[in-house]
C-alpha cells in the first residue's frame, strides 16, 4: 500500500513538468488557433539553458533563479518566433502555420547541437533537496514532493490570470472572434505576441523543473510532443484544468506502467486516450469547436481541372524518360529514382486526403510504416513468398487505417491532426517496445525481392509500374464522382449533406483509401531497401510528407508529385552537410512566407499571369 | 468629422463600393439606407478597415484611416458595432464590457459600466449571465455598451433594429436619440425607413454601392420615386 502511494506521488511529480508544457500549448493553441509543433522544441530549450545557467548561478538562489531566468529567456525566443514565422501566416490555412512551425523545430534541433553538442547532459541536483523524505516507509524524492506541491500553485496562478485579468479577459475574447476585438481597439499583435511568449515561457519552465528528474538532450523535443498531445486531446483543448487533470492521469498512468507492464509504457498512454475519446470525443473538459468562426478566412478553393494538351504531353514524356531511364542511367541514379516514386506516391495519397478530402493528418507515416512492416513481419517470421507478403502491406495497411480512422473522422480540424499524431505515436511505440515480434530499434532485416525482381532493373520496372499505377489510380479517384463528393464535403460539409452525401462515411473510406496506397508505397519501400526500422513511423517521416504536399502545392495534384521529387533530391544533398535541418528548416519557413502556394502553384500562377489570363489566377 | 471620398471596396473580385462618397459631421446623426445587398455594411466596415478600400480616402477629424490596422482606427475614436453583433458568447456580460473599455477620450462622452447599465436596464440584471444566455434584443444592447466602453466620438452602428422585436426596436430609438443629446456623433445603417427617420437628421440612400440621395428627410419626402425606387417599403 505505502509502495502504490510513493507511486502515484512520482506520478504527481511527473505531471508537473507535463502540465506546464500541456497549458502552454492549450493557451497557445487559445488564442491563436496555431498548434504549435514547435513547442516541444521550447521545452527542449528550457531544459539546455535551465542547465547552462544552474552551472554559471551557485546554491539554492542560483537554482530557482535559473529555473525562473529560463522560463524569461525562452518566453523572449517565443516572442522572436512569433513576430518573425508566425506573425505573416496568421490568415494562411492551417496547414501552413502547422508547417511553419515544423520548420522551426528543424531549426531549433540544429542551434542546440550547434550550441550544446551532441552529449546528453545530466540535470543537477536541486540544492537541499538532494535526498529523500520517508512517506509511510517508503523513500520519496524530496525534489518530488516540492514539485507536487509547486503545481497546483501554478494552476492557480495561470487560472487566475485567465479568468480574472483584463488581460484573461481579452484573451478569452479573442479565442472566439479576434477581428472584432480588433476592431474594439485592442492591438491584437502585441496580444498574440504576448500569449505565445508566456506559452512558450511555459515551456521553457517545464523544461527546467524537471532537470534534476532527468537532464537535457537533444530528442526531447519531439519524446514530449506525443505525450503533449495525449494530454491536451484528453483534457480538451483549450481547457487548464483539462490539461492538469489529463497530465495528472498519463503521468501517474505510466509510473505503475513502468512498474507493472515495463513493455507497453508507450502503448498504455494513447490506450487511455483512445478510450477517453470514445466516450467524449472534444476530451474531458473541452468544447466541440465551431466551425466557420469569425476572423478565420481562408480564400476559396479553385476547381481542380483535368490538364489540357500541354500538360498531358509532360506527363506522357516524363513517363517515356522514365521507362527509358534503366538504359542509360547507372545503377545510383536508378535507386535513387525507385526512393523518388515510393516518396512521390507516399505524397500523393496523403494529398489525397489531406488536399481533396480537407483532413489534415499529421501521423500518415503510420499506413507507410505499416505497409512496411506488414509486409517485412510476415517474410521475416513465416517465410511468406515476396508476392504474397507485397500484397498484404497495402491491405494490412488499409485495415490499420480503417482502424485509426474510426475514432479520427468524427473529429475535424486541429483535433483530427493530434489525434492521427497520437495514433501514429501508437503504431511507432508498438513497432518500438514489441521487441519479440518487432524487434525494435535493430529492425526488421533480409526482407528481399523475388528472385524474378532481384536485379535494380527489374525492380526499378515493378516499382515504376505499381508507383506511378497508384498515383494515376489516385487521381483517377479524384475526377470520378466519389472525388467529386470527397470535395464536396471539404468545401461545404452541411451542403454536401443537405445534397444526400454521407459526409463522414466518404471521408472514412477515402482515409482507408489514403492508408492502403501509402501502405502500397511501404511495401515497394521495404522490398527496395531489404529492411525497416521503426524510423519509417517516426513523427518525423509523417511530417516528411507533409513537407513535400506544402512544398509542392497542397491545391495541385501534381504538388505532391513534384514536391516528393525535388525533396529526395534536396534531401540527396542537404543531408551531407552538417546542419542541413537548419537549412531545411529555414527553407520551409521561407516557403511558407514568400511562395505558400508551393512550387507547382507558383508555377502555375505566374504562367497564368504571363499568357495574361487574369481571371484564372488563384487567389 | 468623417470624411469619406470615392472609396472602392471588394469581396476577392467582386467590386462592392464603387466610388462612395459621403461627409458625417459632428453632432450629426445620420442614416445609411438602402437595400439588401446596396454596400451598407461594406461601408461600414470600409470605414472602421475591416474592409481594405483599394481606392479613395477615409479622413476622421483630418486623419487619414485607410491602410490602419482596426484597432488604431477605433484608438481614433470610431466606435463600431457589427450587423450580427459579435458579442463573445462565452464571456459574461460584465468581461464583454471589459473587452471594449478605452481610456476616457478628450470631446467624447465618457461612460462607466454602471452609467450603461442606467441606460440598459436589463443588463444590469444579468451583468454575470454568458453572452450566450441572452436574448436577442440583450445582445444588442450589450454590443452597444461594449463598443460605448471606448468612448468613441462616433459611433457607427450597423442595422441595429435587425432581428429585434418591436418593443425593443422603440427603445433603441429612444437610446440613440439619448446618445445623440449625450453628445455623440452616430452614423445608422438601416433598412427599416420609419425607424432611421425617427432618429437621424439626414439620409443617405445607397444601392449598388453607389450613392442615389444625399439629403434631409424632408427632402426625401418630397420625392417619393427614390424612395420607391431604392427602398423596400
Amino acid at each position: 500500500m505505502a509502495f502504490f502511494f510513493a507511486q502515484f506521488l512520482t506520478g504527481l511529480a511527473n505531471a508537473a513538468a507535463l502540465f506546464l508544457v500541456a497549458s502552454g500549448l492549450s493557451l497557445i493553441f487559445g488564442v491563436t488557433r496555431i498548434v504549435n509543433f514547435a513547442h516541444g522544441s521550447f521545452y527542449m530549450l528550457g531544459a539546455f539553458v535551465g542547465v547552462t545557467l544552474m552551472d554559471v548561478l551557485p546554491g539554492a538562489v542560483g537554482f530557482w533563479g535559473a529555473i525562473i531566468l529560463t522560463g524569461l529567456a525562452v518566453g523572449a525566443i517565443g516572442a522572436f518566433v512569433e513576430m518573425v514565422v508566425l506573425r505573416p501566416i496568421y490568415r494562411a490555412p492551417e496547414l501552413f502555420q502547422l508547417v511553419a512551425t515544423f520548420g522551426v523545430i528543424l531549426v531549433i534541433q540544429d542551434l542546440a547541437l550547434m550550441i550544446w553538442g551532441a552529449e546528453d547532459r545530466l540535470g543537477p541536483r536541486a540544492p537541499g533537496l538532494r535526498g529523500v523524505w520517508r512517506i509511510f516507509g517508503e523513500p520519496v524524492p524530496k525534489y518530488d514532493i516540492i514539485l507536487i506541491a509547486i503545481t497546483p500553485f501554478i494552476l492557480f496562478a495561470l487560472w487566475y490570470l485567465i479568468t480574472r485579468t483584463r488581460v484573461g479577459v481579452l484573451v478569452r475574447a479573442a479565442t472566439q472572434d479576434r477581428e472584432m476585438v480588433g476592431a474594439l481597439g485592442v492591438n491584437q499583435a502585441r496580444l498574440f505576441t504576448g500569449v505565445f511568449a508566456l506559452g512558450s515561457a511555459l515551456a521553457g519552465w517545464g523544461g527546467a523543473l524537471q532537470l534534476p528528474k532527468g537532464g537535457a538532450d537533444l530528442l526531447m523535443d519531439f519524446n514530449i510532443i506525443g505525450a503533449v498531445f495525449v494530454v491536451v486531446v484528453i483534457g480538451g483543448m483549450g481547457s487548464l484544468p483539462g490539461a492538469f487533470i489529463a497530465a495528472v492521469l498519463i503521468s501517474v498512468l505510466s509510473v505503475f506502467g513502468v512498474t507493472y507492464l515495463p513493455q507497453s509504457t508507450l502503448v498504455l498512454m494513447f490506450v487511455v486516450m483512445a478510450i477517453v475519446l470514445i466516450v467524449r470525443p472534444y476530451g474531458l473538459l473541452g468544447r466541440e469547436e465551431v466551425a466557420g468562426e469569425h476572423g478565420q478566412v481562408g480564400a476559396p478553393e479553385t476547381p481542380i481541372r483535368p490538364y489540357g494538351r500541354t500538360g498531358k504531353l509532360l506527363v506522357a514524356g516524363l513517363l517515356a524518360l522514365l521507362a527509358a531511364l534503366p538504359l542509360f542511367a547507372e545503377q545510383f541514379v536508378l535507386t535513387l529514382t525507385v526512393d523518388m516514386i515510393v516518396f512521390a506516391l507516399f505524397a500523393a495519397s496523403l494529398h489525397f486526403i489531406l488536399g481533396t478530402g480537407g483532413l489534415v493528418s499529421f501521423g500518415h507515416a503510420a499506413f507507410f510504416g505499416g505497409g512496411a512492416y506488414a509486409a517485412a513481419l510476415l517474410v521475416f517470421h513465416t517465410d511468406t513468398r515476396m508476392e504474397l507478403a507485397f500484397l498484404f502491406a497495402p491491405f494490412a495497411a488499409g485495415l490499420l487505417a480503417l482502424g485509426i480512422g474510426w475514432f479520427c473522422i468524427r473529429l475535424t480540424g486541429v483535433y483530427f491532426a493530434m489525434l492521427t499524431l497520437a495514433f501514429s505515436q501508437l503504431v511507432w511505440s508498438l513497432a518500438f517496445q514489441w521487441r519479440d515480434v518487432t524487434r525494435g530499434d535493430d529492425g526488421l532485416v533480409n526482407i528481399w525481392p523475388a528472385e524474378w525482381l532481384n536485379s535494380p532493373a527489374a525492380y526499378y520496372y515493378f516499382t515504376l509500374a505499381l508507383g506511378v499505377g497508384g498515383i494515376l489510380f489516385l487521381r483517377h479517384v479524384i475526377h470520378a464522382p466519389f472525388g467529386y463528393a470527397l470535395r464536396a464535403g471539404r468545401d461545404s460539409p452541411r451542403q454536401a449533406e443537405a445534397t444526400g452525401i454521407d459526409v463522414k462515411r466518404i471521408q472514412y473510406a477515402a482515409f482507408a483509401l489514403a492508408g492502403a496506397m501509402a501502405g502500397l508505397a511501404g511495401g515497394i519501400f521495404v522490398f527496395s531497401k531489404g529492411s525497416v526500422f521503426p524510423t519509417e513511423l517516426e513523427i518525423g517521416a509523417s511530417f516528411d510528407a507533409l513537407i513535400v504536399v506544402f512544398l509542392g502545392g497542397v491545391k495541385t495534384l501534381a504538388g505532391g508529385v513534384v514536391g516528393a521529387g525535388f525533396m529526395t533530391l534536396v534531401e540527396d544533398w542537404l543531408t551531407r552537410l552538417e546542419y542541413w535541418r537548419l537549412l531545411l528548416g529555414l527553407l520551409i519557413i521561407a516557403v511558407v512566407i514568400i511562395a505558400p502556394e508551393g512550387i507547382v502553384g507558383s508555377l502555375r500562377s505566374l504562367w497564368t499571369r504571363i499568357r495574361g489570363t487574369e481571371s484564372e489566377v488563384t487567389k | 468629422m468623417l470624411n469619406v471620398n470615392d472609396i472602392h471596396s471588394y469581396y476577392g473580385k467582386a467590386h462592392i463600393l464603387g466610388g462612395l462618397s459621403f461627409d458625417v459631421p459632428r453632432g450629426e446623426v445620420v442614416a445609411l439606407l438602402g437595400r439588401n445587398g446596396a454596400g451598407k455594411s461594406t461601408t461600414m466596415k470600409s470605414v472602421m478597415q475591416l474592409v481594405r478600400p483599394r481606392q479613395g480616402s477615409v479622413s476622421f477629424q483630418g486623419q487619414e484611416l485607410i491602410g490602419k490596422p482596426a484597432f488604431r482606427v477605433a484608438k481614433a475614436g470610431l466606435g463600431y458595432v457589427p450587423e450580427d453583433r459579435r458579442i463573445f458568447t462565452d464571456l459574461t456580460v460584465l468581461e464583454n464590457l471589459e473587452v471594449g473599455r478605452q481610456p476616457r477620450r478628450d470631446g467624447a462622452p465618457e461612460w462607466t459600466m454602471e452609467q450603461l447599465f442606467e441606460i440598459f436596464p436589463n443588463l444590469a440584471e444579468r451583468r454575470t449571465n454568458r453572452g450566450k444566455h441572452l436574448s436577442g434584443g440583450e445582445q444588442q444592447m450589450l454590443t452597444i455598451g461594449r463598443t460605448l466602453m471606448g468612448n468613441p466620438l462616433l459611433l457607427l452602428l450597423d442595422e441595429p433594429s435587425e432581428g429585434i422585436a418591436p418593443v425593443i426596436v422603440e427603445e433603441m430609438a429612444e437610446t440613440i436619440l439619448k446618445l445623440k443629446s449625450e453628445g455623440l456623433t452616430v452614423m445608422i445603417s438601416e433598412q427599416n425607413l420609419h425607424f432611421a427617420r425617427a432618429v437621424a437628421d439626414r439620409a443617405i440612400i445607397i444601392e449598388g454601392g453607389e450613392k442615389k440621395f444625399d439629403g434631409s428627410f424632408a427632402e426625401l419626402e418630397a420625392h417619393p420615386e427614390i424612395r420607391d425606387a431604392y427602398l423596400s417599403v
